[in-house]
């Protein structure tokens, strides 16, 4: 009996040191090439000059927490869900809000909009991810036209359309990533990997293929490929759970934010983290990023309600933006990249140019 | 799943996955940090929110016509 007992945590023991042996192995892999600093190498490029970013719209109208928020593909539009279960599209130009929904769930903590701007995806403590098609009638009942298309076994975190209308890449509570057929609600592909909730996702820009980000609970991010549902990357650099990822505009590196308070940059070529984000002022977690157009700027939304401006190459911070009297938990730079939009739990959006 | 997942199975999983990815081709950081520095200077002058956008351009930047308090 005494033998039965002692045998299975030795053989969790061993697998223990064998993981250990092989990220060793991997770190000593991936050492050999780290010859030089992001930030060395970025000395020759040219400082940024001072910036001015203030609030130019606020969008008011949750009753409650903003979680999330997404633009549409026309540089204007915005669907933003909160933790009341609503779910609002405004115009950003001029603070008009244009469709509400109200889910049949609280903490909405995920929403997209459509590529096409005809739908927008959402979901949350439902553990489902729903699509609601938008009427140019503001009179009809959105909620009558509701799909269902995802189905996990626990909170729905973060959702996107890949490139079209019909497919969604959903991750969870459940610590799957998974992609969807809209119109049949039918499961695509699933990805395991995770060892606890899978909290983001990022798809890669189209030129650069079938790949998407993910972070988790168990402080790794991983590179996917959406076809085989393997995962190819992964990388666990950070000491908390990671809230946000978000690729790079040429799609060969992806930055997080995290509970840990910093936000790093993940190069996929070289296979390593390249730049940390961070100061020792910053104690609190960092809830969303997004990079600017170039790719030279990093918005990261904080929580202690701040959004700290960051120059990639270089590694420091080039402005602090407050404004938000409560954490920031979305950020999204807007898709022409003229201005980012900010959510909170202050109940408002932000839009900064 | 990972929550119905033991242990053992994790560790397993992580095994699998940490023996493909020690196996993955890597190219030296001089030669990847050069090539996103690049991707960023030729971008950069086309990034509204690094040179700025004139006043009456930006339809963010352009006030209201009416403000009610």
């Amino acid at each position: 009996m005494a033998a039965q007992e002692v045998q299975p945590s030795e053989t969790i023991a061993k697998l223990k040191s064998e993981s250990e042996a092989l990220k060793t192995k991997l770190e000593e892999e991936r050492a050999k090439l780290h010859d030089v600093e992001l930030h060395q190498v970025a000395e020759k490029v040219d400082p940024l000059g001072q910036f001015v970013m203030k609030t130019r719209r606020t969008l008011k109208g949750h009753g409650n927490k903003v979680l999330c928020m997404d633009w549409c593909k026309d540089k204007r539009r915005i669907v933003s869900s909160s933790q009341d279960g609503k779910v609002i599209v405004w115009d950003a130009f001029t603070t008009n809000k244009e469709h509400a929904v109200t889910m049949p769930c609280t903490w909405v903590m995920a929403c997209a909009y459509a590529p096409s701007g005809c739908a927008v995806a959402c979901g949350g403590l439902d553990n489902k991810c729903s699509v609601y098609p938008l009427s140019l009638d503001k009179n009809e009942n959105l909620a009558a036209k509701k799909k269902s298309v995802a189905m996990h076994t626990n909170y729905l975190s973060a959702c996107s359309f890949t490139n079209s209308d019909m497919q969604i890449l959903t991750s969870s509570g459940d610590g799957t990533c998974a992609l969807w057929d809209v119109e049949s609600g039918q499961l695509l592909q699933s990805f395991h990997g995770h060892a606890a909730d899978v909290l983001c996702l990022d798809l890669a820009p189209s030129e650069t293929g079938n790949t998407f980000v993910s972070g988790g609970c168990d402080k790794k991010a991983n590179v996917w490929d959406m076809r085989s549902g393997q995962c190819i990357q992964s990388f666990e650099t950070h000491e908390s759970d990671i809230n946000s990822v978000r690729y790079y505009p040429s799609g060969d590196a992806f930055a997080s934010g995290s509970d840990d308070a910093t936000c790093r940059l993940y190069d996929l070529r070289a296979d390593r983290e390249v730049a940390i984000y961070s100061k020792e002022s910053i104690i609190f977690g960092a809830s969303s990023v997004d990079f600017s157009l170039s790719g030279r700027l990093l918005f990261g939304g904080y929580n202690d309600y701040t959004i700290n401006v960051w120059d990639v190459l270089k590694g420091t911070r080039v402005s602090i933006l407050f404004g938000h009297e409560n954490r920031v938990s979305t950020l999204r730079v807007s898709p022409d990249g003229t201005a980012f939009c900010s959510g909170s739990w202050d109940h408002t959006l932000r839009v900064w140019a | 799943m990972a929550r119905d997942m033991s242990d053992k199975d994790i560790l397993k999983m992580e095994i699998e996955q940490l023996q493909k990815e020690v196996k993955n081709t890597r190219e030296p950081v001089s030669k990847t940090a050069k090539e996103l520095c690049e991707f960023v200077e030729a971008q950069s002058a086309e990034d509204p929110l690094i040179k700025g956008v004139p006043e009456d351009k930006n339809p963010f930047k352009e006030k209201g016509g009416c403000i009610i308090t």
